[in-house]
Formats: C-alpha cells, sequence, structure tokens
C-alpha cells in the first residue's frame, strides 16, 4: 500500500452498527414466490387454452357448467377476501379479536367454497365427465383443481395462523405473516377470476 | 395404449416394488458392489472419527451461506463423477458397437444412461455447482451478512439432495427413464413407459425443482435488498448482476416446468389426456412448454459464467472491465431474448416458414449481445499486462472453444440447415461445445479463483495445470469427431452402428473421453495434494489474486458474520478502491452481531418429501399419504419456532478481528 494515497471519496466502512430491519425482505420475498406460482398458472391458463376445445366427442362446458353454482361459488371467494380485509383492518388497530373473529369468518367462507367445487367436481365425475374422458375435461381439472388446492392449502395456514395469533398475539412476525397470507389470499381471488370468465363465462357462450 | 394405472399389479404394503425391481444387469451389479464397499468405507470413517455431530451441527443443519454454498459444490462433485462414468460409458459403447457387434450395453439399459446422463449433468451437477457458487459468492460480494431467507437456503440445498437422491437411487432399484432427458411424450406416458423410469425421472426432478424455485427466489431478494450501502444497480460487481439475471430466470422458468411436469405425471398416474395421442390430447404441446422453461434454463446456467470470466478477466489483466455497462445491458438482453427462442429446439416440428422464420431470426439475435461480452472481454486483455494463472488459463480457453460452439449455434439457428443437422451428433457436439466450454471451463476458473477465499489457501497449480490441458485437448479429441459424424448425417443416441467407416471417428471420441478423465483424476489429486501442503500454499493477507470487489475485503476463509463492519461502495470495484485510497479496517468498538440460529427442520422436511417422492414412484400410496403429511406437519411445526436467531458476542467479534489483524501483520499488509 502507497503511503501517499488520493483523497477518499467518503468512508468504506460503516462504523456504526448498520441494523437490517428484521422480515424487511420477507413482503418483497413473497411476492417473488406469488409471481413463480401466477406463472404455474398462466401454463394451466395456456394448456386450457390449447385443449379446452378437444371435447373428444364427449360432453362440452354448456352440458356441464351449471352457471349459478359457480356464481354463488363466486361470491363466496370475493366475499372472503373483504372479509379478510376486514381481519388486517383489524389487525392495524391492534384488535386481536377483531382480527381473530374476520379470521374465522373468512376460514367459513374459504371452506364452502371448497365445498362447493368438491360437489362441482364430484358431480361431474358421477356424469361420466371425469378428467380422463377428454383433454378438454382433463384441462379444466387440473386449472380448477390446481386453484381449489390453493385455497386448501390457504386454509390450513390461516388455521395454522389464527393459532398463532391466539398464542402469541399480534406480534411483528405474526403482522407479517398475516400479510403475507393476505397476498396469497387475494391473489387466489385473481386467479379466480381469471378461471371464472375464461372457464365458466366463455365456455358458456 | 389403452393402459392405465390402475391395470398394474400392486400391493398394499410395498405397491409394485418386488424383486424384479433388482435390475438383471451385472454390469450394475458390480457398481452396487463398489458403492456398497465405499459407502460403508465412508461410514465407518465418519464413525471412527466421531465426524456425526460436527457434520450434523456445522454443516447439515447451517445457515451460513458460505456452508452450504460449498454444500451444493461437493453435491455437484460427487454427481460429476456419476454423469461422467455415464458417458464415458456411451463413448466405450459406440466405440466397439461395429461390425454386428451389440457392444456390451443392453439397448434398455444403454437407453437409460444416456438419458441419466444428461438429466444429472444438467439438474444435478451444473445446476448445483452454479447455485453453490452464487450462494458463496454473492453475499460476500454485496457486503451481507447472509442470503435474505437462511432457513429457505438450507431446505432448498436438501431439497436438491433429495432430487438427487431419488435420481441415483434408481440405479439399483428400478430403472431410470430411457427417455432421454426431456421425456418427451408419448414415448414418457404409461403406454410406452409402463414401469417406474419415468416417475423417478419426475420426481426426482419435482423435488429437487422445489429446491431451485425457491433458492433462486432467495438470492433475487438477496441481491435487490441486502447489498451494501452507497452500492447502487450499477456498482453491482458484474458477477452479482449475472446472478440476479440468472435467479430472475429460475424464479421466470421452473414453475414452467413444474406445471409441465404435473400434466405429464396426471396423464401418467390418473389418466388425463394433455399429451396422448388419443381423447384429444397434444404430444407437440409438451414439447413446447418443456421448452419454454428448457431455453432459459441453458441461459440460467452459462449467465453466472459469463459474470466469473468478466471478474477473472479484469482481476487478472489488473483493470477495470472494458465497457461494464454495455455488459450489464447484454446481460439484461439476454435474459429477456432467452424467452423468445424456445422453438428453435424443434423446427421440424412444422410450424410453418413464419414461426421457423422468427425463431431463426430471434436466435441469431441473442449471439449479438453475447458477441458484445467476447468483445469487452478481449478489449479487457488488449494490452494489459494478463496473469496467467489457472483462472485467466480457463477463461482463455473458454473463449477460444465458445466462440465455435457459439458459432455452430448460429448455423442451427437458420432453419434448413436445422432440418438436416436436427437430432444429429452434429448438434451434441454444439451443446457440449458450448456447455462444456461455457459453463463448465467457467465452473474450474471459479474454483480455482474462489478456493482460496472458501479455505484459506490456494489450489496446487501443476495439478491444476495437467487437468487443464487433459481437459482442453481431451475435449477437442472427444467432440470434433461427432462434429464431422454428424455432417455425415449420424444420429444421436444410437446404439449400435452398420457402417464400418465410422468407427475411426467414435474410437477418437473414447479416446478423447480418456483423456477428459485423466483432467478429472488431476482436479481431484489437485484438491488432495492442495489439502496436503496447504500450509505452504496458504494465503494470509484474504486477497490472493488481487481481487477487485468485496469479497476479498475480508478474510479467508470469511468469519460467519462476513464482515465485521458493513462496508460502503462509492463506486464499482469496491475493495480496488479501497486499496487505491489506503482505506484499512478501522479499529471500532464492536457490537454484538445478530445472525440466523441453526436448524435441522431442513433436513427433516426435505428428507419427508423425499421419501414421499420415493413412494409415489413405487405407488406405495400410504407411505405416500404418511411421508406428505409429514412434510406438511413438520413445515407448520417449524413456523411455530419464533427463536430463529442469536448474537454474536461482541468479544468473540473483538478477538476474531484481532486475529485478523496479527494474521494480516504477520503477511506484511
Amino acid at each position: 500500500m502507497s503511503t501517499v494515497s488520493p483523497q477518499a471519496p467518503g468512508d468504506f466502512w460503516e462504523v456504526e452498527p448498520h441494523h437490517h430491519h428484521e422480515g424487511a425482505s420477507t413482503s418483497i420475498g413473497f411476492w417473488v414466490y406469488l409471481m413463480s406460482d401466477c406463472l404455474m398458472f398462466a401454463i394451466l391458463f395456456a394448456t386450457f387454452g390449447v385443449l379446452g376445445g378437444s371435447y373428444a366427442a364427449g360432453p362440452g362446458p354448456k352440458d356441464l357448467f351449471d352457471l349459478e353454482l359457480v356464481a354463488l361459488n363466486t361470491a363466496f371467494l370475493l366475499l372472503s377476501s373483504i372479509t379478510y380485509g376486514l381481519a388486517m383492518l383489524a389487525m392495524v388497530k391492534n384488535n386481536k379479536g377483531g382480527t381473530l373473529g374476520w379470521l374465522a369468518v373468512t376460514l367459513v367462507f374459504g371452506l364452502a367454497f371448497l365445498a362447493v367445487e368438491l360437489y362441482e367436481f364430484s358431480h361431474l365425475i358421477h356424469l361420466g365427465a371425469g378428467p380422463q374422458r377428454s383433454a378438454f375435461l382433463s384441462s379444466f381439472f387440473a386449472l380448477v383443481g390446481t386453484h381449489g388446492l390453493h385455497v386448501a392449502f390457504g386454509c390450513l395456514w390461516l388455521v395454522t395462523l389464527m393459532i398463532q395469533v391466539g398464542q402469541r398475539g399480534l406480534i411483528p412476525a405474526n403482522r407479517r405473516r398475516l400479510s403475507c397470507l393476505s397476498m396469497f389470499w387475494h391473489f387466489l381471488d385473481v386467479i379466480w377470476i381469471g378461471v371464472f370468465t375464461f372457464v365458466y363465462l366463455l365456455g358458456m357462450i | 395404449m389403452a393402459i392405465s394405472a390402475d391395470d398394474i399389479q400392486t400391493t398394499f404394503l410395498l405397491g409394485r416394488l418386488d424383486w424384479h425391481a433388482i435390475p438383471q444387469d451385472p454390469i450394475v451389479w458390480a457398481t452396487f458392489v463398489v458403492v456398497a464397499i465405499g459407502g460403508v468405507a465412508m461410514l465407518w470413517m465418519l464413525h471412527k472419527y466421531r465426524l456425526w455431530s460436527w457434520l450434523w451441527t456445522e454443516w447439515f443443519t447451517s445457515v451460513d451461506h458460505k456452508k452450504i454454498g460449498i454444500m451444493y459444490i461437493v453435491l455437484a462433485l460427487v454427481m460429476f463423477v456419476r454423469g461422467f462414468a455415464d458417458a464415458i460409458m456411451m463413448r466405450l459403447q459406440q466405440a466397439i458397437a461395429f461390425n454386428g457387434s451389440e457392444g456390451y450395453l443392453n439397448a434398455h439399459h444403454y437407453d437409460q444412461v444416456f438419458s441419466a446422463h444428461g438429466v444429472i449433468m444438467i439438474f444435478f451437477v451444473a445446476m448445483p455447482f452454479v447455485t453453490g457458487l452464487m450462494n458463496y459468492v454473492v453475499p460476500l460480494q454485496i457486503g451481507a451478512r447472509d442470503v435474505s431467507f437462511p432457513f429457505l437456503n438450507n431446505f432448498s440445498f436438501w431439497m436438491t439432495v433429495g432430487g438427487a437422491v431419488l435420481t441415483m437411487m434408481s440405479l439399483f432399484v428400478g430403472e431410470f427413464a430411457q427417455t432421454g432427458w426431456l421425456a418427451f411424450p408419448p414415448l414418457s406416458g404409461l403406454g410406452y413407459s409402463p414401469y417406474v423410469g419415468v416417475d423417478y425421472y419426475i420426481w426426482g426432478l419435482q423435488v429437487a425443482g422445489v429446491g431451485t424455485t425457491l433458492s433462486g427466489i432467495n438470492l433475487l431478494v438477496t441481491i435487490i435488498k441486502m447489498r451494501a450501502p452507497g452500492m447502487t444497480m450499477m456498482r453491482m460487481p458484474i458477477f452479482t448482476w449475472t446472478a440476479l439475471c440468472t435467479n430472475i430466470l429460475i424464479v421466470a422458468s421452473f414453475p414452467v416446468l413444474t406445471a409441465t411436469l404435473v400434466l405429464l405425471t396426471l396423464d401418467r398416474y390418473v389418466g388425463t389426456n394433455f399429451f396422448t395421442n388419443d381423447l384429444g390430447g397434444n404430444a407437440m404441446m409438451y414439447v413446447n412448454l418443456i421448452w419454454i422453461w428448457g431455453h432459459p434454463e441453458v441461459y440460467i446456467l452459462i449467465l453466472p459464467l459469463f459474470g466469473v470470466y468478466s471478474e477473472v478477466v479484469a482481476t487478472f489483466t489488473g483493470k477495470r472491465l472494458f465497457g461494464y455497462t454495455s455488459m450489464v445491458y447484454a446481460t439484461v438482453c439476454i435474459t429477456i431474448l432467452s424467452y423468445l427462442v424456445w422453438l428453435h429446439h424443434f423446427f421440424t416440428m412444422g410450424s410453418g416458414a413464419s414461426v421457423n422464420s422468427f425463431f431463426g431470426i430471434t436466435t441469431m439475435i441473442i449471439s449479438v449481445p453475447t458477441g458484445a461480452k467476447i468483445f469487452n472481454w478481449l478489449f479487457t486483455m488488449y494490452r494489459s499486462r494478463i496473469r496467467f494463472e489457472l483462472p485467466m488459463m480457463w477463461t482463455i480457453a473458454f473463449m477460444l472453444t465458445f466462440v465455435i460452439g457459439g458459432m455452430t449455434g448460429v448455423l442451427l439457428a437458420v432453419p434448413p440447415a436445422d432440418f438436416v443437422l436436427h437430432n444429429s451428433l452434429f448438434l451434441v457436439a454444439h451443446f457440449h461445445n458450448v456447455i462444456i466450454g461455457g459453463v463448465l471451463f467457467g465452473l474450474f476458473a471459479a474454483v480455482y479463483y474462489w478456493w482460496p477465499k472458501a479455505f484459506g489457501f490456494r489450489l496446487d497449480p501443476w495439478w491444476g495445470k495437467v487437468s487443464f490441458w487433459f481437459w482442453v485437448v481431451g475435449f477437442w479429441t472427444a467432440f470434433a469427431p461427432l462434429y464431422i459424424l454428424g455432417l455425415m448425417g449420424v444420429t444421436r443416441r444410437m446404439r449400435v452402428f452398420d457402417d464400418p467407416s465410422l468407427q475411426i471417428w467414435f474410437i477418437i471420441a473414447a479416446f478423447g473421453a480418456v483423456l477428459i478423465a485423466i483432467g478429472i483424476a488431476a482436479m481431484f489429486i489437485q484438491f488432495g495434494v492442495s489439502i496436503m501442503r496447504r500450509d505452504r500454499l496458504r494465503d494470509e493477507t484474504g486477497d490472493p489474486w488481487d481481487g477487485r470487489t468485496l469479497e476479498w475485503a475480508t478474510s479467508s476463509p470469511p468469519p460467519a458474520y462476513n464482515f465485521a463492519l458493513t462496508p460502503v461502495s462509492h463506486g464499482l470495484d469496491t475493495w480496488w478502491d479501497m486499496k487505491r485510497y489506503g482505506q484499512t479496517r478501522p479499529r471500532a468498538t464492536y457490537v454484538p452481531i445478530h445472525m440466523p440460529r441453526n436448524t435441522g427442520a431442513g433436513v427433516v422436511i426435505a428428507g419427508f418429501a423425499t421419501i414421499c417422492g420415493f413412494a409415489l414412484v413405487w405407488y406405495i400410496w400410504w407411505l405416500a399419504v404418511l411421508s406428505f403429511a409429514g412434510v406438511v406437519a413438520a413445515s407448520i411445526l417449524h413456523t411455530f419456532n419464533y427463536a430463529r436467531d442469536y448474537h454474536i458476542p461482541a468479544e468473540e467479534v473483538r478477538a476474531t478481528e484481532d486475529a485478523r489483524d496479527r494474521q494480516l501483520a504477520s503477511a506484511g499488509v
């Protein structure tokens, strides 16, 4: 090292301790995860786009879909997004009881959605319109089923968080987790709107 | 074709696993004996030297990005030996299977060998090697203490191991896929591949794929959120830039692979009709989907190595990298363009002239930013005093080799030419030319470059040079004949040949493979020799190459917390600036350092996932349900653990840093 050095543009080391806000990366990390999940749905939508007309001389959307049932289901899911939003508002107001209450309502809506979907699936299979019948039905079950599986895991996560909030209250770690599940829950809503539009509504035209 | 999973005979307890699962092949038995002896010897050594608890607490459960990075690279090296064994078996088979000879591998075995070779080399050698490298180097280069999600990092590693275990298990229990490395249907459907080979392929890749996606998210967020103060995007070291782009590609392409394999799984397990020949299925959709992942994958592998070459060239010429900004933009261009070329893998599908022209042109356009990179490296070297250390030698070998591989690639991008060369050995020669000449040479450059950082001593240069020359000469001896054979119209994946005039080329190629084998052996000898002579090769400075970026600002090996004080960046090449401005580490009152705590949860969850994969391969449904429940339960249980961090006491930090001062003083810095 030479003894005479040019003037440095500033200090190269932070002598004061450097604090990384704990969990600062969680939101963006979860966003990136959601985008990767979104891509998986994109592939399933694309698959439905390619195969959605391949009925293989079997039943098509008009023979199978019951729009009123799907509308009810859509209402359940959209309402659950609102109630989750209310849970988050209660969380911001530091209202543990309110948070847990609205989470419970969200869970009920989520489970109702799943129940209707399972009924729809079993009805289709009973009619002989199972996923093996045609490429159209394969891609239908894959897309709608993957969404349903996500909702099921969302419900499991929600129960876990309710226990954790019950045990430890609205501590920063739990707030972070609640906002991650919030993003996940609304994301599933957005996907469902795509499913409702492209699979059910367009199928009925 | 009317076969479904229900038609396959199973028992409740073991599914379709029975004595027939043991391969009827003396070659496999001999391999098993060797592996078993080696395994038992290793276990005995671990037991004798009481290394179990050390391995568990210091390595397996570690969330330290440096240790995880090293473990990734160890995994890659182990799998490399397996993948290369497959390669040399193929070369030997093709060299002797002439004049009526069947060679020594039956068709069933040979088809598994070429499939396993491709799968292992891409998914379990190149991927973990690149991931390990990024894991080790990126946090150090950006002045961070660890990655954003340290536990996730450990879990990702063990999922990759789980995938590798499933793939290796297929060698002795059952079979591996005989479909080639991308398992195109309908061949990979249940009708043509009824046994477990494709299922091992699917579950091996799915288990490892979860790890890859999560580690991609982790490193991406780390680079965005954890950079040292002052390090703006355009001040990031070029390796970090390429790592950023690679992880964007991972996050934006691996879900496609996951979804595609899920659909193939449904076809095989549930009897759906995505890729079947009947009931409306469309096999070409699989080919499209898998290459929408597969082409970005190629750039996932090569981009970080472009970063390595950039670091190496700048360091060993002692100059700032020529055209840093254009290098960044070239990397970003390649990242975007890599999504617009997938169809060039199947021009012969018959999409028509317009579609083929579009993808042919986008493919040729990629060579522009790549060419810009080559010129940037050349201009950095121009009129500089180059130090011909091993990393620099590998870099020059790369430039010479890769340019030729790139040009044969541009040739293949011309659709009419591709119609002639498609599926030929010319293609095989081309992609080995860019993957070995680009990815592997870069990985070797990186190992020699960063080894002193990781272990505190250099690698022995003599054995390194032996390895280098055998590798480079061996590579060209092995693959130049394949170019010639490909131009003569010889297709890939052939087990026997009718035309005796071709044999000489295969013998030359086999000889080249032997030279490469010597190169590999020399590399392992180099590791052994260097470890034995580590005191003579010791580096006390932490900066043996006169480096430019922040990883050289800390000791070798770095302490668990990487940097006691957070470095501040004022421009490109922060460590070079520190040296230029005579900035030494200030003496400070150290405070306790906040660090993530080790955990065994990653091993447990990945272990359940691997068991679940095995159970699904063999239709052992009860075990699949139980182990999947294990994955979910262990994951949930892990979230109930809120005590995930600890503090390194200030006294310990001070002791470590004082020791570092004494070390630097003894080295005369």
